[in-house]
């Protein structure tokens, strides 16, 4: 057997082995990319449109975008003086509350907060406990956020986020989009 | 493996190879039994339909988990969740065209097997329970298939399950009991279709099960192969890897492109219309037909149009249609011949090939509508179907005269190469394999 | 013994031949039993064969056709809004689309059902409530979903059209079917055949010599955008090529990627096939 007899052999063994690993990438690229969310689950995620009219100032609805909730809560004057007044080294997450509060664009007085209603650190919805600066507290590992959503203290490390939202109207809430009329 | 005589040894090299082969020796088993394990030398691509159907049970397998993650077994749901499949799962339509394409090749490759068996007399001593293990495979592919088609809730899933679930009832007495022990109801509903998806998922681990049983009884015995003659010397065998390794795989992937080219170009081919309609108690499709791998049983089914002494003609034809299941169970005992290879068998040769054409023709008549001369021919076939098994194989053991076998394997193989004046290996490494290092 | 063998088998073979033949002839005298009575013809589609896709032009003209006739009896539940983007329509033209329907949400926080325009991810609202509403305003007849009707409908092809079908392809029963049901109407039954009160005979039907149908397109149904002249035989092309997109959406995609894996699959195949022969060039076998 000359040498390059068993070179031509060897490259037909190494590029047969080649193709059988291509062949095997390509057909487990189905089989994982079907898990990821399906056509329906995705367009589905358009935002919602949602009437806040009876929200009054110091109570909270619950909105649900792609399966999720979010806390939709008006602020008593109390509340955002409360909020004002969280001095940056009592946050681990530090952001000034104004970026926090917003409200309809021809409304003078900014007064609502639209957050993730899931904390931070695993999940769970944190419920009201409205003493001094803390507002939400999480019954599963503790963490309190203040009424615009920041943490102060306890496991989770960042404040809770605020998803696109745009008032349509002085009544109506879009949350998904941060262009109004879309 | 006591007569078989092994290509090498498995000798662990490495640190972590020596501290596993004296705590569980699993890389042993797996050198011993796909990479030193003899094959004969004369294996030909019949037989290579055996590593195909282990790929395409794990093919269906797995085709089939991920679908169950998108499906959803509520009559009221579940074709919606089929469609939910084919129109918004990522790639969703090719895993679903690849499981139900994939059945009717399972089944394509298992009849090949089969026939394999019976052409090469695979079945006969001492590999009887190897055979049986096979039909036990056959019995549970076809429970498998058969639940898996309700499934999609359509029109042919639904009266077929009627229809299937309705054979119980030829039975007197116990019939109407077992079928609404079967249906979990009065009636094909919601907790049929619950059951049958929960067997569903599980028969197909039992069949692996058995696969693996199988495979051990195969390796105790060693192949057979097409002269039928047992293995006498190393000389007769070459090791499995790379030998049989490289030319299954060659087989597979020519299997796999013709899968693909139905699963790309031809995905409802083997379906049925009428199961893109959901499932209608109240409407009966025009023809009533199963999946195409079950028609030869169908027309043995209906092929039983009249009375036999007690046995109505209902009953008869259930029976008729599980005895043609049931007589594969015995087959090793129906037939007398010594000699194992039809091809030194010129009428059993003969018989076999009008059995395959039979076995077809059932299968085109159970397409039919069972009316005038499709019902007559199906009676005919019936018949042929079971004179082979009961009478012709018994007798023709007796009294055919087979040709004159070779002594080995590899005399067989040299002569034949001789004859043909066909690729001539020079010198001694003809002989044996093992002399070329 | 061979001799008689290759007789009882060449008997069967012309037996075999014989039978269509002879229940065609049976089928002129009495009323058939055999459906659809003609078989229908079969037409060019552009998403016929290997390389086979939709034409979008023909899609949008079968959507307003669809929309503009067929949605007043028939719904088309399982395609949504956001599909028709596979038209070739932009996302605006999508949502705009969407917005004229009224889609029923709800409920409120009154617990009422409320109306809204539709939106992308909706699904087409049928024209009924519910099945009985259906049947009540059809003569007791509901008019069939049409999302999946170009895969649910086909003809038997037989022995041996069948094997021939395997390689040329031929997936296309469905919408010939349909365009020979909608070009069907109109002719005379011949006179032996009983048209039952109220059906309206169609011979290529697949489920009887009549049907509740009353004939759905005359031709100049519809002004289609495109200028393209709406005959009756193009609005049935156009509603049959856009009902099969309904029904298999998915098919060009399934056919590109069947073409790479076939020449994969047949390259790996002559690779596997060369390293057979070195690995069994060592051993005669």
């Amino acid at each position: 057997m000359t040498s390059d007899e068993t070179t031509r052999r060897d490259f037909i063994y190494v590029a047969t082995g080649m193709l059988g690993v291509v062949g095997v990438a390509g057909l487990a690229w189905p089989f994982i990319d079907q898990m990821r969310p399906d056509a329906a689950v995705r367009a589905a995620g358009q935002p919602v449109e949602i009437d806040v009219s009876s929200v009054e100032p110091g109570s909270a609805i619950i909105v649900t975008w792609r399966g999720k909730p979010y806390f939709v809560r008006r602020l008593t004057d109390a509340e955002i003086t409360a909020a004002s007044g969280v001095t940056v080294d009592q946050m681990k997450d530090p952001q000034p509350a104004d970026q926090r509060i917003g409200g309809p664009a021809d409304e003078a007085k900014k007064d609502w907060v639209v957050v993730a209603a899931n904390c931070t650190h695993l999940g769970c919805i944190p419920k009201v406990v409205d003493s001094g600066a803390d507002g939400w507290h999480c019954p599963c590992h503790g963490s309190v956020f203040d009424f615009t959503g920041r943490i102060l203290h306890g496991p989770a490390p960042i404040n809770l986020p605020q998803p696109p939202h745009v008032f349509a109207s002085d009544t109506n809430l879009i949350i998904g989009t941060d262009t109004a009329g879309a | 493996m006591s007569s078989l005589e092994h290509h090498g040894t498995y000798t662990p090299t490495s640190g972590i190879g020596k501290w596993i082969d004296a705590r569980m020796p699993l890389p042993r088993l797996m050198y011993d039994s796909f990479v030193a394990y003899p094959v004969p030398r004369n294996l030909n691509y019949a037989y290579t339909f055996g590593g195909i159907l282990s790929l395409m049970l794990v093919a269906q397998i797995l085709t089939g988990v991920v679908l169950a993650m998108h499906y959803t077994s509520d009559t009221g749901l579940a074709f919606t969740s089929v469609e939910n499949i084919m129109r918004d799962v990522n790639h969703g339509w090719l895993l679903r065209y690849m499981h139900a394409n994939g059945a009717s090749f399972f089944f394509f490759a298992v009849y090949l097997h089969i026939f394999r068996g019976m052409y090469y007399g695979s079945y006969k001593a001492p590999r009887e329970l190897l055979w049986i293990l096979g039909c036990i495979i056959y019995l549970l592919m076809m429970a498998t298939g058969f639940m898996g088609y309700v499934l999609p809730w359509g029109q042919m899933s639904f009266w077929g399950a009627t229809v299937i679930t309705g054979f119980f009832t030829a039975f007197p007495v116990i019939g109407d009991p077992i079928q609404q022990f079967l249906l979990g109801g009065y009636a094909v509903d919601n907790a049929t279709l619950n059951r049958f998806f929960s067997l569903h998922y599980l028969l197909p681990f039992m069949i692996a099960g058995v696969v693996v049983l199988h495979v051990w009884a195969l390796h105790v015995t060693g192949q057979t192969n097409p002269t039928g003659i047992e293995v006498k010397s190393k000389t007769d065998t070459v090791a499995f890897t790379p030998y049989a390794t490289v030319k299954d795989s060659f087989a597979m992937m020519v299997f796999f492109a013709i899968f693909a080219y139905f699963i790309f170009y031809l995905p409802n081919y083997l379906g049925h219309p009428d199961n893109y309609t959901e499932a209608n108690a109240l409407v009966t499709p025009a023809h009533i037909v199963p999946e195409w791998y079950f028609l030869p049983f169908y027309a043995i089914l209906r092929g039983i149009t009249f009375n036999i002494g007690p046995i109505d003609s209902k009953l008869g034809g259930v029976l008729a249609m599980f005895g043609s299941i049931a007589v594969l169970f015995v087959l090793p005992w129906l037939d007398t011949s010594k000699v194992r290879s039809a091809d030194y068998r010129p009428w059993y040769k003969l018989f076999f090939w009008i059995f395959v054409a039979d076995a077809i023709f059932l299968g085109w008549l159970g397409s039919k509508p069972a009316e005038g001369v499709y019902t007559s021919l199906a009676q005919i076939a019936t018949a042929y179907y079971f004179i082979f098994f009961l009478i012709i194989l018994p007798v023709l053991g007796l009294i055919e005269k087979p040709r004159r076998l070779p002594n080995s394997i590899t005399e067989a193989v040299l002569e034949r190469n001789r004859a043909s004046g066909a690729q001539q290996v020079t010198g001694s490494a003809a002989a044996s394999p093992e002399n070329r290092g | 013994m061979k001799n008689i063998i290759a007789m009882i088998g060449a008997a069967a073979v012309a037996l075999t031949l014989s039978v269509p033949g002879a229940f065609a002839a049976e089928e002129m005298a009495a009323q058939p039993t055999h459906f659809p009575m003609e078989e229908p013809v079969e037409q060019d589609w552009s998403f016929a064969g290997p390389f086979g896709k939709y034409d979008k032009g023909q899609l949008q003209r079968g959507l307003k056709v669809y929309t503009e006739v067929c949605s007043a009896c028939h719904s088309l539940k399982r395609v949504a809004f956001r599909n028709l983007e596979e038209l070739g329509y932009s996302e605006e033209q999508v949502k705009s689309f969407a917005a004229q329907y009224d889609i029923e949400d709800g409920p409120n926080a009154d617990g009422e059902m409320f109306t809204r325009p539709g939106l992308p991810a909706d699904h087409f609202p049928g024209p009924y409530a519910n099945e009985e509403q259906a049947k009540a305003a059809n003569n007791g007849a509901v008019p069939p979903d049409f999302s999946l009707i170009a895969k649910a409908r086909g003809v038997e092809r037989g022995f041996p059209q069948f094997i021939f079908d395997i390689f040329t392809q031929y997936q296309q029963g469905g919408p010939d079917y349909i365009h020979a049901l909608l070009t069907g109407f109109g002719q005379e039954p011949p006179a032996h055949l009983a048209v039952p009160e109220g059906l309206h005979y169609n011979p290529y039907f697949g489920a009887g010599v009549a049907l509740a149908m009353a004939q759905p397109l005359y031709g100049e149904d519809v002004t289609y955008d495109d200028g393209t002249p709406s005959t009756l035989d193009q609005e049935a092309r156009d509603v049959a090529a856009f009902l099969m997109w309904a029904a298999e959406p998915s098919l060009a995609e399934r056919k590109e990627m069947g073409f790479r894996v076939m020449i994969f699959l047949v390259v790996f195949s002559i690779f596997l096939y060369i390293a057979k022969k070195q690995v069994w060039s060592r051993v005669e076998h």
